[in-house]
């Protein structure tokens, strides 16, 4: 065989493993959103909103453990975007590539990436065991812990985006840098904001290891944020290693739904970073 | 602005005016400083309170806590090293697994992919990596266990289990849940995030360099092998490591396949446990303040762990995008 001939075939073997690996990859995918919607979709019906977390081995749906993580997830959003657009516009407007900002955006960068039962480990010691005892709260402030990397990220690299003439035209007609920033230059990055914002609430509601001791769970409905309080995450959690198959069900039910509304936040929160990269 | 101006007087405006509005300035600015601070400070208190936390352990094991298998809550006896052990071959398999699909799809979307189909490739493995872990831990313990039970896990035993040397390390009955099963999990989890840096990395080259090694003559593969791939070495590298940051600290897909049993097993096929599962399995049933300790330190061993990997990870990332610029 000449060399022209090897070369051709090593490389035909070599795009067809790249091909083979995207396939894999892909198969993967859909064998997983397949069994989901097969299992879930089977599980899903009325019930599962309008009644409790069953006892075990009898019927009923997952409406605490809804709202649960409802109430978790905006009250950690709540938290998370003041603090995470306001440390975001330090990097982007103030900071730059001052030393300190350096710093930030490396430890940010971490903390995006850092496992959440670690962050979770830090809220119990310093909510849970100065309290005495598992609350909502806790649960709150362990996700916003965990959403406040991801708000810095985008809203940093968004008012990156906004072009500096933008600014410069504001400052030349004598307009003071904090109202330059929050009227001309959020203005221009809102879509790349709420982009972030959204992307973090979907990081956030199928967070589970975090919530396991922190808010714990509660069979039971609860309003009360200050004792313990049931998530969708945790109730799968429980479920779907219990022996019952009402509970499995369940199980399953739940973590279609969490999947479908990830699904949804992220195409919604890529279309709107679509439309606002299109128009700058 | 020209109106308000006209209408009142102008010199007592303009000095009042001024100093207000520089201090409001220097307020937000304050404002968002402290906010940039608050980033630190969680990181600070990440490592504070898991010191504290563990500080048990360490007046009563010390160093020793590292290299001890034993995990006794009854004689109050911890050792992190099964956990720790576990942690780390766990992340060897999902690496193994992982690491080369992932360099097949970014080279296939960048190099080999109809042009239509690229972007909802890109974003189908992007939203792959959106799912939370605890629906792979969910389809991992209901659907690959199983199978890998029936089928892989008695064909690995029958076959490789009595090769010579490796043999041990695929020994004994089919569980289905174990080291291995969590390895796939893993891999299957770090797949999206390693392919899609991997793939914003390979899209650095300069086109130029691409073209001349095709105008060349030289194949795709050639192009991949000797022009992609050295350029952009240190970016693949530090993809990788963060791949590896995340298999290491994943908990919720691990805890449900690994069946959390506290010793160190030759075979893989057998179930372990890691850092994160055995935090996750045993922290709300821990009694005692020793056993709470102990498993606080875990945490914080996994901390450091991950810490130094995603340190690294950046640093290689960021030297990538300095290459780029220049």
């Amino acid at each position: 065989m000449g060399i022209y001939a090897r070369r051709v075939m090593v490389n035909r073997i070599a795009l067809s493993i790249a091909m083979a690996a995207a396939l894999f990859g892909l198969a993967w995918l859909v064998w997983i959103l397949g069994t989901l919607i097969w299992n879930g979709g089977s599980a899903i019906n009325l019930a599962i909103f309008t009644q409790m977390t069953p006892p075990p081995d009898s019927a009923g749906g997952l409406l605490n453990a809804i709202f649960g993580s409802v109430a978790l997830t905006v009250g950690a959003t709540l938290v998370s975007t003041p603090v995470g657009m306001l440390a975001g516009t330090y990097l982007a407007e103030y900071g730059k590539h001052s030393r300190i900002a350096e710093v930030v955006r490396f430890i940010n960068d971490i903390l995006l990436s850092a496992p959440s039962i670690v962050v979770g480990l830090f809220i119990y010691e310093v909510m849970v065991v100065p309290m005495g005892h598992f609350s909502a709260w806790a649960g709150v402030v362990v996700l916003a812990v965990i959403a406040i990397p991801v708000v810095v990220r985008t809203t940093e690299d968004m008012l990156t985006l906004v072009p500096n003439g933008l600014r410069e035209a504001a400052a030349a007609l004598g307009t003071p840098r904090w109202r330059v920033i929050t009227m001309i230059a959020y203005k221009a990055a809102r879509n790349g904001i709420i982009t972030g914002i959204l992307l973090a609430i979907a990081r956030v509601s199928g967070e589970t290891a975090p919530l396991l001791f922190t808010s714990l769970n509660n069979q039971f409905w609860s309003t009360d944020m200050n004792a313990p309080m049931a998530s969708l995450p945790v109730t799968i959690f429980q479920f779907a290693l219990s022996p019952y198959n009402d509970w499995q069900r369940l199980a399953w039910g739940g973590a279609l739904l969490i999947t479908i509304t990830i699904l949804i936040l992220n195409i919604v929160a890529r279309a709107l970073a679509a439309v606002g990269t299109s128009r700058g | 602005m020209a109106n308000i101006a006209l209408k009142e007087p102008i010199p007592l405006r303009t000095v009042d005016h001024g100093r207000r509005m520089r201090m409001q300035d220097a307020l937000f600015k304050g404002t968002t400083q402290l906010f940039a601070l608050v980033v630190l400070l969680l990181l600070g208190g990440v490592i504070i309170s898991l010191v504290i936390g563990s500080w048990p352990v360490i007046t009563t094991f010390g160093f020793g806590f590292l290299f001890t298998e034993a995990w006794n809550p009854v004689t109050e006896k911890f050792g992190a090293l099964a956990p720790v052990y576990g942690t780390i071959v766990t992340s060897i398999i999902a690496m193994v697994i992982g690491v080369p699909v992932s360099f097949g799809i970014a080279m296939f979307i960048t190099e080999l992919c109809p042009q239509i189909l690229k972007r909802p490739l890109g974003i189908a493995i992007e939203l792959l990596a959106g799912i939370p872990s605890i629906i792979y831990g969910i389809w991992g313990l209901f659907v690959l266990a199983p199978i890998l039970q029936r089928t892989v896990q008695p064909f690995l035993i029958a076959t490789l289990g009595h090769a010579p040397l490796i043999g041990p390390l695929f020994s004994g009955p089919p569980y289905g849940i174990g080291t291995l099963t969590a390895g796939v999990i893993l891999a299957i989890m770090v797949l999206p995030f390693v392919t899609s840096i991997t793939r914003d990395v390979f899209e650095t080259v300069p086109p130029m360099l691409k073209e001349s090694a095709y105008g060349l003559g030289a194949t795709t593969w050639e192009v991949v092998s000797s022009v992609v791939l050295p350029y952009t070495r240190v970016g693949f590298i530090g993809a990788c490591m963060l791949g590896l940051g995340r298999a290491l600290g994943e908990t919720m897909a691990v805890t449900f396949v690994i069946g959390n049993a506290h010793r160190i097993a030759l075979s893989i096929i057998a179930p372990g446990t890691t850092i994160s599962a055995t935090i996750a399995n045993e922290f709300t049933e821990a009694e005692g303040d020793l056993y709470t300790s102990s498993l606080i330190a875990l945490g914080l061993i996994l901390f450091v762990i991950t810490f130094i990997i995603l340190a690294l990870a950046k640093l290689m990332l960021m030297r990538m995008q300095t290459q780029g610029r220049r």
